[in-house]
């Protein structure tokens, strides 16, 4: 059900800015404001929550330690996944950010029968979610860096390079870009997860589906741009530019398929610092990844640290000097002393 | 055991991963079945430790007894910890509900129940979370996951994360490190505002806050069980030892969970260290004040933890050591190597210094802060140095495998040290699967205070995937021991091993390593710590 809406959702968000431009002629609005705005909610956005946890103190240190802690020189102490020093946290959050390693270490849990017996628990490795979103995540990274060619003038040598290196595997014209259908790979193959597993659908959201319709949208309206519609870049890269130096034009003559592209791209800014899209700022923040377990040798300060004494020695031998100086315990204060209190 | 534990058999039926309730999340009616939740904390108790609305009542109650302004205490207490806590506003913002984390734990593994995976387990905190402090919550409402709480909430808050162990598992798993037991810890402190707690946990804490340990062994009882276990050695090795009790003056303060003190198997374990120590003539002494290691303050709030964990060092201090060694304890090793310098580190006195080993010289430079030396680093390193006489021969009965406890295992990183030790004293030693051991380990289903009878079908529950590393290895290569460094686990594992691989002992690491050590002025060495003979337990294992 979820999932229905939500493509209703990304379907009527469509059809808005296809009445917008071709009915109500809105170009301004659709090719200046809108983007501008949407822009601006998604920088101020997402500074403002990253802002707001970082704001937020770190109590306590409490990475989650998947290795062999930092003990003596004899044994080997694993650096990264349980990480002592700057050096091992910083590799340990950068293995994270770039090459998903927890994700990559995913098992799926099954019970299994064989006839005759009691069912054993099995863990079978399970690196198709983490192909598939690396593969989603790194297609949607190049295709970002690719758009900047129409932000800038003259374009950078390494927008130019990676769009080279996208484009290298030469089958269509114009030039066929890898990361076009690795994006809508990716992309598809954790929608069809969402619905095929059992479990994975029982625990989805609206707000899981629509992140992912609004990307295919926005990946298939450009797709659609490129080899079918074919739309004039050049036209596009005045607008583009206009947006970039501040200088806004709207040239006529621009199709509507890249209203309604550039329309999802908005939503998409519009609803990111507001979504679990978040995580994206988030992981660097996650205390379980980003600190070392130094704690027993590098003090860590916790800034409402309250002091709550123990309940005192002085307190507990009141309590029990009768049966203490019987058993012969020692005592601070003699027996005839704390009797007197 | 007390209660009546489910049939193995309908155990086995009732999970299916792949069939979920038709109903959502959010719709499903909660089922407080006996088993599945622990006793409420007694009115006296909560009294003495000042905590707020003491009261008889029942989880199978309608009527839950909760103050009148119980939503608007709940409402500002987790205002007031999303403030403390980024941990605990970062974990609630980023969840992408990849499901990553929903079959590692092992309450979901042994109940299919889809509100035991961790993500679903933190969403009955989150949709609160949403509705109350997010936009998109408060304007999309249902659609976004949200929901306005209620005492039904209150309620399935109460059984789900009192059906959650704090192990940590999950968060190994969550490409965002996103730590469920930390959202149970707030959640359970959030608990605690409106009186609703469990009494397993809050009298081992009213019990340690006055006697010094969780089973409220006064001094004078306290010393009399150790002069019991003295005597016992006397009797199975032939050697006194007279552990100091209480003394000033030594270089040492030993302390280790008062499960350890009582219990069995744990006293075994108490057993092999005060031999150890005789054996290298430590320096050290017990206290009765800081009789306790294991701090059950961590499964109620972070203000009653670092109150009770302030007894080690006032105690260091009273007494002059220099540094403290700690025992074979699970969460006691969380406590100490997470929070324990953070908190209360500014309580150390000027007497305290880097841990150095008396015997083999080597300085721990890796407790240079909290002063704290971990028995198994400790005995490691002595092995290493080649300080202790051993003869593991006296183990050949035993066939071991090792059981890492979640604490040690993802709160601290201890995984070399207990192994190094054991295959020292034992000639036999054995892996479970590598799913399950290290920092994969499954949890007993008995941590984070939920160690108690009335919970045991969800132990059991919860024990699967242990039970089934265990049977692994005991059809594998006759397996017939678990050694530990936890006393939750060394109570926990018993009735876990009786129940999925029947026929496995459980013991601490010091038992087996005193069983192993060669004494000044011996006996024959007929009989093990337990008053076992080792000629019939050869026989018995062969
Ligand atoms: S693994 Fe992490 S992000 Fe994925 S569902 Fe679990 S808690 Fe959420
Ligand atoms: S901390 Fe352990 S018990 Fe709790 S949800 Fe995670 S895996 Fe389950």
């Amino acid at each position: 059900m979820n999932a229905f809406y939500t493509l209703f959702l990304v379907l009527a968000l469509m059809l808005i800015a296809i009445f917008g431009v071709g009915a109500a002629h809105l170009n301004g609005l659709f090719g200046v404001w809108l983007p501008y705005a949407a822009a601006a909610v998604f920088i101020g956005g997402f500074c403002w929550r990253v802002y707001k946890w970082a704001t937020i103190p770190v109590p306590f240190r409490i990475p989650t330690t998947a290795g062999q802690q930092k003990s003596f020189d004899w044994i080997e102490s694993n650096p990264i996944d349980n990480p002592s020093t700057t050096r091992g946290t910083w590799l340990r959050m950068m293995g994270e950010v770039f090459l998903f390693r927890t994700l990559f270490r995913n098992t799926q849990t099954k019970l299994y029968y064989e006839p005759g017996q009691e069912p054993k628990v099995a863990y079978f490795s399970q690196k198709w979610l983490w192909l598939f979103a690396i593969m989603f995540h790194y297609s949607f990274l190049i295709i970002v860096v690719r758009h900047l060619r129409f932000f800038t003038d003259p374009v950078p040598f390494l927008v130019n390079v990676t769009e080279q290196l996208d484009g290298i595997v030469q089958m269509f014209q114009p030039n066929f870009y890898m990361t076009d259908a690795m994006i809508v790979l990716g992309v598809g193959y954790l929608f069809i997860r969402r619905l095929t597993r059992a479990q994975i659908r029982y625990l989805s959201l609206a707000a899981d589906f629509f992140p992912l319709f609004l990307i295919l949208g926005i990946a298939l309206s450009g797709i659609y741009m490129r080899y079918i519609d074919r739309v004039d870049v050049a036209t596009i890269k005045q607008l583009t530019m206009g947006l970039a130096t501040f200088h806004p034009v709207v040239p006529e003559g621009i199709a509507m398929s890249f209203y309604v592209h550039l329309f999802l791209v908005c939503a998409l800014l519009f609803y990111f610092p507001f979504s679990k899209l978040m995580h994206m700022g988030g992981i660097f923040l996650s205390p379980t990844r980003n600190m070392a377990n130094n704690n027993r040798f590098v003090h860590h300060e916790n800034p409402w640290n309250p002091r709550i004494p123990p309940h005192s020695y002085a307190a507990y031998e009141d309590d029990f000097r009768e049966p203490m100086a019987e058993a012969g315990l020692p005592l601070d204060k003699p027996l005839e002393q704390g009797a007197g209190e | 055991m007390a209660a009546k534990v489910i049939d193995k058999k309908d155990l086995l039926t009732s999970i299916d991963y792949e069939h979920l309730p038709k109903t959502g999340v959010f719709d499903t009616p909660i089922d407080f079945r006996p088993g599945t939740w622990c006793y409420p904390a007694k009115p006296e108790i909560l009294e003495k430790l000042h905590f707020p609305n003491p009261r008889v009542w029942s989880p199978a109650d309608v009527d839950w007894k909760l103050p009148e302004n119980w939503k608007e205490i709940v409402h500002n207490g987790f205002k007031e910890r999303l403030e403390k806590y980024r941990s605990f506003k970062v974990f609630l913002d980023i969840c992408v509900r990849c499901g990553a984390c929903a079959d590692k734990c092992h309450y979901y593994i042994g109940s299919g129940d889809p509100k035991n995976m961790p993500v679903l387990r933190a969403e009955l905190l989150r949709s609160i979370y949403r509705n109350d402090f997010t936009m998109a919550g408060k304007i999309l409402g249902k659609l976004n996951g949200a929901r306005v709480m209620e005492e039904d909430v209150l309620k399935e808050w109460f059984l789900y994360f009192y059906q959650c162990s704090e192990c940590r598992r999950c968060s190994l798993y969550c490409p965002y490190g996103i730590d469920t037991a930390e959202i149970t810890m707030m959640a359970r402190e959030l608990l605690q505002l409106v009186g609703v707690n469990i009494n397993w946990i809050m009298e081992p804490v009213s019990n340690c806050n006055r006697t010094g340990n969780h089973l409220g062994i006064q001094p004078h009882a306290f010393k009399e069980i150790v002069e019991f276990m003295c005597d016992d050695i006397e009797e199975y090795t032939g050697v006194r030892v007279n552990p100091p009790l209480n003394e000033k003056g030594h270089e040492v303060l030993f302390v280790t969970p008062s499960g350890d003190a009582f219990a069995d198997p744990g006293i075994y374990t108490f057993m092999g260290y005060l031999l150890l120590f005789h054996h290298i003539g430590l320096d050290y002494t017990l206290s009765t004040y800081a009789s306790e290691g294991g701090n059950f303050g961590l499964f109620t709030n972070s203000d009653t933890m670092q109150k009770l964990n302030g007894k080690m060092y006032a105690e260091a201090n009273r007494l002059g050591a220099k540094w403290i060694l700690g025992g074979e304890c699970g969460h006691m090793w969380r406590v100490v190597n997470q929070y324990m310098d953070t908190m209360n580190g500014y309580m150390q006195g000027p007497q305290m210094t880097v841990p150095r080993n008396p015997i083999t010289g080597t300085v721990f430079n890796n407790a240079a802060a909290t002063k704290m030396v971990h028995i198994a680093e400790f005995t490691a390193d002595l092995i290493k140095h080649g300080k202790l006489k051993l003869n593991p021969s006296r183990n050949d009965h035993i066939k071991t495998t090792y059981h890492d406890s979640c604490n040690p295992a993802r709160g601290m990183g201890l995984l070399e040290e207990p192994r190094y030790v054991l295959k020292n004293v034992c000639n036999n030693f054995y892996e479970m699967p590598p799913q399950t051991i290290r920092e994969q380990t499954f949890c007993c289903a008995g941590g984070s205070g939920l160690n108690n009878d009335e919970f045991m079908e969800m132990r059991m529950r919860g024990g699967l995937p242990r039970g089934n590393a265990l049977r692994y290895v005991v059809d594998k290569h006759g397996v017939n021991n678990m050694a530990c460094v936890c006393a939750i686990d060394r109570a926990t594992l018993i009735p876990l091993a009786d129940y999925w691989a029947p026929g496995v002992k459980i013991s601490g690491l010091h038992e087996l390593v005193a069983n192993a050590l060669e004494m000044e002025g011996q006996n024959e060495r007929e009989y093990n710590l337990r008053g076992e003979a080792f000629a019939d337990l050869m026989e018995e294992a062969e």
